[in-house]
């Protein structure tokens, strides 16, 4: 089976089909960037981008997605050159353990796609309209990733920062 | 988990031909069956893969229908142009539900059968007569808080979690379905989910290898639409209960009411009487109260989830009276 990841096609021999995208990324293939919390869909640690959105990686097996461009934190920005994420979170300091980074940072790529694609979310007054993403908007689309550290406001400062550049 | 067969299937009479046999399951999101086959509550020997089947369009039909594919994503079908105009209440009750990672995955067709979060359906060393029948039910004395208070049985008090199922139910959704003989049928929402009775482990009418291809929606009864969840947290939680309610109000008087509830039962919940309760009378206090009677009458409590009951009746009347409010 052949997987696009990071731009780069990996080449997966023998396989078991139990294997999550998760742990293949991981166990396989040494992305050790996307983290395993709950591996239950319930913290967001191993949130990726499929295809340019944004999916717990946990709850999909690796065989579903074969042919699928695959983004992890790997692949969205280096040391030298970070991504516009990444550098706003190592700025507002938006974290303290870290853990829960890269799944942070991925799921924020995603989420500020969908904003520019329209869609509304919970907390959008009237589900009709296109969305202005002030702070509850962040907070409610950023809700399935946890943060035991609570670095949640610090993470509502970088994000709003990108999103506003 | 336990092993299993992968195929990928290349056609929907591919699909239902390879799901046939017991212990086969469609899978398309993964986001429940996952979750539980980690745990081994759920133990398929062979996985059909639907999740590349050309099922995922929104379409509007002449006659005025919108037929939703079983592969939507929860989150395309919440943003669909369509949907957020006409049908507001689907948009909000997708959109009131798990998180954005997971609405990207989740399809139309596993949502409205994703299983219970009763905790000891989800503990296999607990009893539990919906996971291996004649078990027991480890709830009804235990720790049942977001359990069902009405249509339950002495065999299961388990609710069925989904948000976007109560806003097509209060939408009169219809699930149309393959089977493996070749033959096709269109099952009303009304219908479709099953209550506990003696075998919880039988949650639908569906058969072995039966394939939900598409949902399709009336045109939307006039009225405001509004979904409101109440939960343990304000977002990325399941509901403890949950209304979805389309109300026309005409010269002072409700013209049409049309109101599902989620966290309640085994089902999406909707009782004509409620809306017989509501129809041709004026907005008040009192008759928000009776309709609350009335949805209420055979409501029984377990002990922690006792609270749902005064909980279903001020959450009913909160929807109504923005409701009321909207019109004026
Ligand atoms: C942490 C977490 C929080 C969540 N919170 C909420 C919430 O607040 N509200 C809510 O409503 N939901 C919530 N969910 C549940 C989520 O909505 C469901 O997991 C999802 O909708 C299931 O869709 P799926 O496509 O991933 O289904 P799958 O897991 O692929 O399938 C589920 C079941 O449906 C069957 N199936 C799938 N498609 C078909 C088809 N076309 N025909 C016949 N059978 C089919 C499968 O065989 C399987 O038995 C949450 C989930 C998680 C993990
Ligand atoms: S309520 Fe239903 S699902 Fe929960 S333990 Fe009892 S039988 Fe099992």
């Amino acid at each position: 089976m052949q997987l696009s990841i990071n731009g780069e096609t990996y080449a997966v021999e023998e396989l078991d089909v139990r294997t999550s995208l998760l742990d293949l990324l991981r166990e396989r293939l040494g992305l050790t960037g996307s983290k395993k919390g709950c591996d239950h869909g319930q913290c967001g640690a191993c949130t990726v981008l499929v295809n340019g959105r944004r999916i717990n990686s946990c709850l999909t097996l690796a065989v579903m997605h074969e042919g699928d461009e695959i983004t992890t934190i790997e692949g969205l920005g280096t040391p030298e050159a970070l991504h516009p994420l990444q550098a706003a979170f190592v700025k507002h300091d938006g974290y303290q353990c870290g853990y829960c980074t890269p799944g942070q940072i991925c799921s924020a790529v995603g989420m500020l796609d969908e904003v520019r694609r329209g869609w509304a979310s919970h907390v959008t007054d009237d589900v009709a309209d296109a969305p202005q993403l002030d702070d509850a908007e962040i907070r409610e689309r950023m809700s399935g990733n946890i943060c035991r550290c609570s670095a949640y406001p610090n993470i509502v400062d970088a994000i709003r920062e990108v999103a506003q550049a | 988990m336990k092993a299993f067969e992968y195929n990928r299937a290349a056609s929907v009479e591919d699909a239902v031909a390879g799901a046939a046999a017991p212990g086969a399951r469609f899978i398309a999101g993964g986001t429940n069956l996952l979750d539980l086959m980690k745990l081994q509550v759920m133990t398929p020997e062979t996985l059909v893969d639907i999740s590349r089947l050309p099922l995922d369009q929104v379409e509007h039909l002449v006659d005025a229908e919108t037929r939703i594919g079983a592969l939507v994503p929860n989150s395309d079908l919440a943003a669909n142009p369509l949907i957020r105009q006409h049908y507001t209440v689907l948009s909000k009750a997708l959109l009131a539900g798990a998180s954005g990672q997971l609405r990207n995955k989740a399809s139309t067709g596993g949502n409205l059968l994703q299983r219970t979060r009763c905790y000891y359906f989800y503990d296999p060393s607990m009893a539990c007569n919906k996971r291996e029948p004649g078990t027991g039910c480890s709830a009804q004395q235990g720790f049942n808080r977001i359990l069902a208070i009405l249509g339950t049985s002495e065999h299961c008090i388990a609710t069925h979690p989904s948000d976007m199922a109560v806003a097509m139910r209060a939408l009169d959704a219809v699930i149309h379905t393959l089977r493996p003989d070749g033959s096709e049928r269109a099952i009303p929402i009304a219908d479709f989910y099953r209550l506990p009775g003696d075998t919880p482990h039988i949650e639908t009418v569906l058969e072995q290898g039966e394939l939900i291809t598409t949902i399709t929606l009336p045109p939307p009864p006039p009225g405001v639409q509004l979904y409101r969840k109440v939960r343990d947290r304000a977002s990325y939680a399941f509901a403890l209960v949950s209304v979805a309610a389309v109300i026309d109000v005409q010269e002072g008087r409700i013209a049409g009411a049309s109101l599902a509830f989620g966290g309640l039962a085994h089902m999406p919940w909707r009782d004509p009487q409620v809306e017989a309760a509501l129809i041709g009378q004026a907005p008040s206090p009192a008759l928000f109260d009776a309709a609350a009677d009335a949805l209420l009458e055979g409501a029984r409590g377990y002990g922690h989830n006792d609270f749902k009951i005064p909980l279903a009746r001020r959450t009913l009347a909160a929807v109504l009276r923005q409701a009321v409010e909207m019109h004026a």
